[in-house]
């Protein structure tokens, strides 16, 4: 019995790599993206990757998209191979710009997927109803992207990602292009929606406090090669209010991925 | 309102000095000529009289504004459609076949692009063929495509739009290619989680996303189709179009309704490109463009 079978019986994983790794050729010689990397996500865990440019963080949440393939190691996304979950639509990937279509409206694009995945009309008016009220949208249905701020944007596209269900949020740095009011105030959003959706999250950022305010578990990543050096477990309570980051917990486990990130020699050279 | 003046006051001051260098080319163009009939004539006119005359030869080397626009007036407003002398009637003849002709190229160059975005091959081995295409002077190839036609039966609006399809096709080609290639990675990753089909990946993000290169190069498709309906007139014995009215006119020397012709061609074209950039306009608004 290999791995990802052994993998697929356990109900509770959502992600499960073993010695992940992930080599792109380049035209100045091969650069290792990923290397070594096991790690497994359960079920309705909020876990953040955090490091320095070029760890791969970014790499390893669209390894679990299929957007790139490994080239060692095994991964699988809801006990399938990450193609097969994505044929099936197991993933909502959020991106680091909004990415909405210009020409469409807001509610057309967050109907996008649901056009796509072949849901009645009737259907996808109610579904978009419901995430435009998930992420306080609702009003807004007919304006068009460019009508609307950085932060609204990015809301809608996590809409989008909401709209056909999937129990798997991957997340890549979507508010690292945001001012830190708005940021916060996301931040907050974020948490009481997964609080109130149950579902599982992949969230990449290079803010410290961010990955520590949201996560449950921080997967802490250093580059060249791209490798995990610390998985810190958040001793925080489910129920976070904003002033939450003052505390000495708080502090504590941001001290310990500083250490972490510092551990993997990230920032120096 | 300010911004049509701001369009306004410079267009027409270029427009006013434009007609003074017209006035004062027409007069020396025409000095030579006019004072070799005054000299047979024996007369020797004072200077205002030689600028005037000089501005109302019958055939002048270079027609004065005022004779063009009186030519032109005359036979665009004080004719009936329907005669040969109406430059409308020329205008409609040519217009329809720019016209057709734009149809089919712009046509012709979506197909083209489609074929070349999606089909490798195509992508290598058709763009260097479509540059070539347009290295060949048009003039070479219009007596010979109505010539081919004509032998097989076809003959009227077809070949001669033909050759506008061979100008405009490639415009629309080249920047329908450019459009379709134009949606971000961002947004072809997008799909791709989704697990979009191709035409779904080609229906709701490759059209739409070239949508505005399209019209951009509509509007240099439909000029140069009018280009290639006149020029498609004068080799082949068209007896009637803007292309034609040049040709005859020029064999008596008509300078004159030469001119006039060309001012028809001209608004026909303005006209034309105005259009399609409208039209270019009214689909960008009703795609949710920020209104500029």
């Amino acid at each position: 019995m290999t791995m990802t079978e052994a993998a697929a019986g356990e109900t509770t994983a959502v992600v499960e790599a073993r010695k992940l790794g992930l080599t792109f050729q380049t035209n100045d010689g091969p650069v290792q993206a990923l290397t070594g990397v096991d790690l497994t996500i359960g079920k309705g865990e909020f876990v953040s990757f955090i490091g320095p440019s070029g760890c791969g963080k970014t790499t390893f949440l669209r390894v679990i998209a299929d957007l790139e393939k490994p080239t060692e190691g095994t991964i699988s996304v809801n006990g399938m191979s990450p193609e097969q979950a994505r044929e099936r639509r197991a993933y909502g990937y959020v991106f680091q710009a909004a990415a909405l279509f210009p020409w469409r409206t807001i509610a057309k694009n967050v109907a996008l997927p649901l056009e796509i995945m072949g849901v009645p009309a009737a259907e996808q008016k109610a579904r978009i109803a419901r995430v435009m009220d998930l992420v306080n949208l609702t009003g807004f249905e007919k304006k068009y992207p460019w009508q609307l701020s950085g932060g609204m944007q990015q809301r809608a596209s996590i809409a989008r990602a909401l709209a056909f269900d999937a129990d798997l949020l991957l997340m890549d740095e979507p508010f690292g292009a945001l001012d830190e009011i708005v940021r916060d105030h996301l931040n907050k959003q974020l948490l009481e929606l997964w609080a109130r959706t149950d579902k599982t999250i992949c969230f990449v950022t290079h803010s410290i406090p961010e990955a520590v305010y949201l996560s449950t578990r921080i997967v802490v990543m250093s580059p060249r090669p791209g490798r995990v050096t610390d998985v810190i477990e958040s001793t925080l309570p489910r129920e976070r209010p904003l002033h939450i980051r003052e505390s000495a917990e708080f502090l504590a486990i941001a001290h310990r991925v500083r250490d972490g990130l510092h551990a993997g020699h990230g920032y120096e050279d | 309102m300010d911004r049509a003046r701001d369009k306004i006051v410079p267009v027409l001051t270029i427009l006013a000095g434009l007609v003074v260098v017209w006035y004062v080319a027409a007069v020396l163009l025409n000095a030579p000529f006019q004072r070799d009939l005054d000299r047979r004539a024996g007369e020797t006119p004072d200077t205002i009289e030689f600028i005037a005359k000089t501005l109302s030869q019958p055939k002048p080397t270079m027609p004065a504004p005022h004779q063009v626009a009186e030519n032109f007036f005359e036979n665009t407003f004080l004719r009936k459609i329907t005669s040969n002398r109406s430059l409308v009637y020329h205008a409609w003849v040519t217009l329809s076949s720019t016209l057709l002709g734009f149809a089919f190229g712009t046509a012709l160059g979506i197909v083209i692009a489609v074929g070349i975005v999606h089909v490798q091959a195509l992508d290598r081995s058709l763009m260097p063929w479509i540059i070539a295409s347009q290295t060949i002077p048009i003039l070479a190839i219009a007596p010979m495509v109505v010539v081919v036609f004509a032998a097989v039966g076809i003959t009227g609006i077809v070949p001669k739009s033909l050759i506008s399809t061979y100008l405009s096709f490639f415009p629309v080609a080249v920047g329908m290619v450019k459009g379709l290639r134009s949606p971000e990675f961002m947004h072809l990753d997008l799909m791709h989680t989704y697990n979009a089909s191709a035409s779904q990946l080609f229906w709701k993000l490759r059209v739409p996303a070239s949508v505005p290169f399209l019209f951009a190069s509509m509007k240099v498709a439909v000029a140069a189709s009018l280009v290639g309906a006149i020029v498609a007139e004068l080799p082949t014995g068209a007896v009637a179009g803007i292309g034609s009215k040049l040709l005859a006119a020029s064999y008596y020397s008509q300078t004159i309704d030469m001119w006039s012709a060309l001012v028809a061609g001209s608004i026909v074209a303005a006209l034309l490109v105005t259009l399609v950039g409208l039209a270019g306009r009214l689909v960008d608004r009703s795609m949710g463009a920020r209104p500029a």
